[in-house]
């Protein structure tokens, strides 16, 4: 089966009066139809930046795609015309974000903004649209969704507006969601609540997911495959069960070994990861991992590793290749 | 009080009232935001308190320190009802008592540099000055792992787990006995929070602290606590030794909760059995009748739609407010 998606060696830079911020500097990635990726990192990794940059969506300034494909259907997103991209966007390819309340309207319903979207895209009437908006809130759970579909945004709680997103989203059945930090903002059980919808809901609709988070126990759960990344890179990347089970990058490494897990005795100590987050402007030469990490050897300072599959489906991108 | 206790409160309360009307204001109704909370902490020992937004912990951690007065109950710290003491008999306390906020970048003023936020406590609450001073900052920028050279330098400067030690080596400057963590790590990267844990844990031991965590992830709380609080609409529902909460939760909302937490385990998450709470907590304006938790709660009987169930002991020192436990 061709991917549904196919990102290949994306940069996206911003252009600062302090330097060039290379907030994505060159991954790729694959996504099959109906798979779930996860993209996981810490924050200034690029992985949002990714995200904006494949549905056209960087300011411009500071921001440009200075490089790379991101291939849809077989088609070039990055080379289409914005009318091209426009429809797309929200109807074949949807996305999420982490405030819902910045990206809902304050001042129409919900009704509107969601009926907007199904009369734009779907070429529902006014009444048909009302029907199916009301369908939809009733679908990510929202009680008494006859009389909510006028309300506003601020009279929903912060979990309500983001099942409100959900509905949003999906309201086109789109082949694609991209969800950033969907769940970031809200509290742990409304995070299982809304994991769970977005992960009914697109297992029935058949719709690939590409989930952003820090969170390395929301990936564990909800993804098939997963990319780890680091200043603008991606250090590792495989299946789930393969990553988490026998991570190679130094980096993923130490990311698992400093979050404490529920449900394994209680360590000692916690072992962090030494040193500070990149300063995107001022990278080091080589690896970029390379000051914070206890594996190195001297190659690391002056050349930059690859991402090379280790075996069919789990590539690394780390010369000494450490693990088990 | 068993004088292991270093600070305990009985009944305390913190209702903030909602009014209406522009000339004049009238209360309509109120925010209980802390409902009627007793607990203490030990000696040496780390409190953590848990609970998802809205709970009352944060409002709770303030009433402590008195940084809010509570409307009602009493905060016995080494003995002396601080509810009772006037601000200026609270200055001298609060020497004892000091907070770690969440945010590295509000909590610290940008026009101050890091020796003068450090030198801050010590210039209010002691006479050092001049040469000691300096070397009091030097030492405790150190002794959080920062660069003594870095005192020159300003809050902006720093990256956020930099100012979180900052915040930190402020809070230690006076050798406080009592320290409340609010979040102190949730505005943090995965990669550092570890640091800083590690850092808070030495600092208990080197110094003595007791602490009062507060946060809301559970996994972190497990690993830095003694014993663990849970609060739900301003109570605690339930209290008990670390390893006793985590591996046997009573309150049907501390179960939901734990089931909740992901583990960063993909074959452990396949096989988990996880308990979906209905709905979103109720606004603390108009609280149910009966348990707080009983609309959400998956085993809720008619006695709880009714009767408010009391914080009662059901094992050595594991308390729970739940009349099916």
């Amino acid at each position: 089966m061709s991917a549904l998606l196919q990102v290949i060696n994306l940069k996206t830079y911003f252009y600062t009066d302090a330097g060039v911020i290379k907030a994505v500097d060159g991954i790729s990635y694959d996504l099959k139809e109906g798979e779930t990726l996860g993209l996981v990192g810490e924050s200034g990794c690029g992985k949002s930046v990714s995200a904006l940059s494949i549905l056209r969506l960087i300011p411009n300034p500071p921001g440009r795609i200075i490089g790379g494909e991101v291939v849809y259907e077989g088609r070039d997103l990055l080379r289409m015309t914005e009318d091209e991209v426009r429809a797309i966007r929200g109807n074949r390819i949807a996305m999420i974000f982490q405030e819902p309340m910045t990206s809902l309207n304050p001042v129409l319903t919900i009704g509107f903004q969601i009926g907007e979207t199904l009369e734009l895209h779907r070429q529902l009437n006014k009444e048909e649209a009302r029907e199916e908006v009301i369908r939809l809130l009733q679908k990510v759970g929202i009680p008494d969704s006859e009389r909510r579909l006028d309300d506003y945004p601020h009279q929903f709680s912060g979990g309500m507006r983001q099942r409100v997103m959900i509905a949003m989203a999906l309201s086109c059945n789109p082949k694609l969601l991209i969800a950033d930090e969907p769940t970031t903002a809200v509290d742990v059980t409304i995070q299982a609540q809304l994991l769970e919808i977005i992960k009914e809901l697109t297992s029935r609709l058949e719709t690939a997911v590409i989930l952003i988070t820090h969170n390395l126990g929301v990936v564990a759960r909800y993804v098939n495959r997963m990319a780890v990344m680091y200043a603008g890179r991606i250090v590792e990347s495989g299946p789930a069960v393969q990553v988490y089970g026998h991570p190679r990058h130094p980096y993923t490494i130490g990311l698992l070994a400093s979050v404490p897990r529920l449900d394994q005795p209680r360590k000692k100590r916690l072992i962090p990861i030494d040193g500070q987050p990149p300063n995107l402007i001022h990278l080091p030469a080589g690896c970029y991992f390379f000051p914070r990490c206890s594996y190195r050897l001297n190659r690391c300072s002056y050349e930059s590793p690859e991402l090379i599959p280790i075996d069919s489906e789990h590539l690394v991108a780390c010369f000494g290749n450490m693990g088990d | 009080m068993p004088n292991d206790v270093l600070i305990e409160t009985t009944d305390l309360t913190m209702y903030f009232p909602v009014t209406k009307g522009i000339i004049r204001q009238r209360k309509v109704a109120e925010v209980k935001a802390v409902d009627g909370v007793s607990f203490f902490v030990r000696r040496g020992e780390t409190l953590g308190l848990v609970g998802e937004s809205g709970c009352g912990k944060t409002t709770l951690g303030r009433c402590l320190t008195q940084l809010i007065r509570p409307t009602s109950g009493e905060v016995y710290f080494e003995g002396v009802d601080l509810c009772q003491l006037r601000e200026d008999e609270l200055r001298s306390v609060r020497q004892g008592m000091q907070f770690i906020f969440q945010d590295p970048f509000d909590s610290l003023d940008p026009r101050m540099t890091a020796g003068e936020i450090v030198a801050e406590p010590l210039l209010v609450h002691t006479q050092i000055r001049g040469k000691e001073l300096r070397e009091k900052v030097a030492d405790l920028l150190h002794v959080v792992g920062l660069d003594p050279l870095m005192a020159s330098r300003y809050p902006h400067e720093f990256s956020g787990g930099q100012r979180q030690r900052l915040g930190i080596a402020r809070a230690l400057s006076i050798r406080p006995k009592f320290v409340i963590c609010d979040e102190p790590i949730s505005a943090l990267d995965v990669s550092i929070q570890a640091q800083i844990i590690n850092l808070l844990e030495d600092l208990q031991a080197e110094f003595d602290l007791t602490y009062l965590f507060i946060a809301h992830d559970l996994s972190v709380v497990r690993h830095i606590s003694h014993r663990v609080a849970v609060m739900y609409l301003g109570k605690i529902i339930e209290i008990a030794n670390r390893d006793d909460l985590y591996r046997s939760a009573k309150h049907p909302y501390t179960v939901a909760l734990l089931s909740a937490v992901p583990i960063p385990d993909p074959l452990v998450e396949a096989e988990r059995m996880r308990i979906l709470l209905r709905g979103e907590p109720p606004s603390p304006i108009a609280l149910p009748p009966g348990c707080n938790f009983h609309p959400r709660c998956p085993i809720a009987i008619e006695t709880c739609r009714e009767i408010v169930p009391e914080l009662r002991q059901i094992e050595n020192d594991h308390w729970v407010a739940c009349h099916l436990a």
